[in-house]
């Protein structure tokens, strides 16, 4: 499963529809008339689909995008644990399942480079928030003797929806390519 | 000249707070959403609009749509890097220059610069890691998901 490369939306006017919904829909009386519009169908067309790729599970939720730091939650801690591999899926859904929890993840291990497999999100309003959260998600999962980091956020370089770029769309240039040097 | 008011200056009111909470998912999929919003939290069709206007230019929502189940749509990979700290600021930059980036972090911890990538399918996120490895001469360590815990219905916001 890792790398899966294959994309599961096929049908061409699904694909054009991603694009343009993918950074969010305009907020105009009419929204879906004007995504119609600029892809070439009805508006209901629009909403069928939209309403189609909903029931399928491709989008799991459509609304409001928060920033959370915007809002207070200026606190974030990526939480990673090493799990036995074969209890990392019991463990994930448990993790998963809590409220302060916001991503739960498995990713591979890397050899000598990384140990941990399974990666967690947790927000708070403050750094203790977060750490009260944590312990609070050890003890009701009883995850006392796993292994974990804390990976607390500093700087924000960048944050905003996925691009699922199209393959017939050209990439974003890199910019300054040859000029940008790094010391 | 008179400022005018922004969102930031004052706590947000009742009609900006559930407009926050209360559409995370089920954001009406109908001709006109705001009139349905409208009559369901009992503002006007243009209060709605505006009001999630004002929330997204002044940044404190992000978008309004969908959020894609993780690799059907394309494929993804959190990606790692040790970056010494006086290079951060110019690697993240060349990072950030990809608009398949689309969430890009300084972490606490030796591997201290953390990002997103998402493209069309895997063979170009991976020739993206190589051309970052390869413009900053340090190893980019990825980080695919393999398996998905969290069912994301949002992000419920507690007000202080």
């Amino acid at each position: 499963m890792i790398g899966n490369s294959e994309s599961l939306i096929s049908d061409p006017l699904d694909r054009e529809l991603v694009q343009a919904v993918q950074g969010g829909i305009p907020l105009v009386v009419n929204p879906y008339a004007a995504i119609a519009e600029q892809i070439g169908t009805g508006e209901t067309d629009v909403i069928r689909r939209l309403e189609r790729l909903l029931e399928s599970g491709d989008i799991r939720r459509f609304g409001v995008v928060v920033r959370h730091r915007e809002l207070g939650y200026r606190a974030n801690a990526m939480v990673v644990w090493d799990v036995n591999d074969k209890r990392v899926s019991e463990i994930g859904r448990l993790i998963g399942r809590q409220s302060c929890v916001t991503l739960c993840y498995r990713r591979p291990r890397r050899s000598g480079r990384w140990r941990y497999n399974l990666f967690c999100m947790i927000h708070g309003r403050s750094r203790e928030g977060v750490l009260n959260n944590l312990q609070l998600l050890i003890e009701n999962c009883g995850l006392e003797t796993i292994e974990h980091e804390v990976l607390f956020s500093r700087r924000r370089f960048k944050q905003r929806g996925a691009r699922y770029v199209t393959q017939k769309e050209s990439r974003d240039p890199l910019p300054c390519q040859t000029s940008l040097t790094v010391e | 000249m008179a400022q005018k008011e922004s969102i930031l200056d004052r706590p947000l009111n009742e009609l900006e707070r559930r407009l926050l909470n209360d559409f995370q998912e089920g954001f009406p999929l109908t001709s006109r959403p705001f009139r349905t919003i409208a009559e369901s939290v009992g503002c006007t069709e243009d209060e709605a609009m505006h009001t999630l206007q004002q929330l997204q230019s002044n940044q404190l929502i992000s978008r309004v749509g969908p959020v894609f189940r993780p690799n059907r749509v394309g494929a993804s990979t959190l990606a790692a890097m040790e970056v010494p700290a006086e290079r951060l600021q110019v690697v993240a930059d060349i990072v950030n220059g990809y608009g398949e980036v689309n969430h890009n972090y300084e972490r606490e911890h030796q591997l201290n610069l953390w990002f997103v990538v998402t493209a069309a399918n895997r063979d170009m996120l991976e020739s993206i890691l190589l051309e970052i490895e390869h413009t900053t001469g340090l190893e980019v360590i990825d980080l695919p998901m393999i398996e998905d815990f969290h069912i994301n219905l949002g992000f419920p916001l507690q007000w202080l």
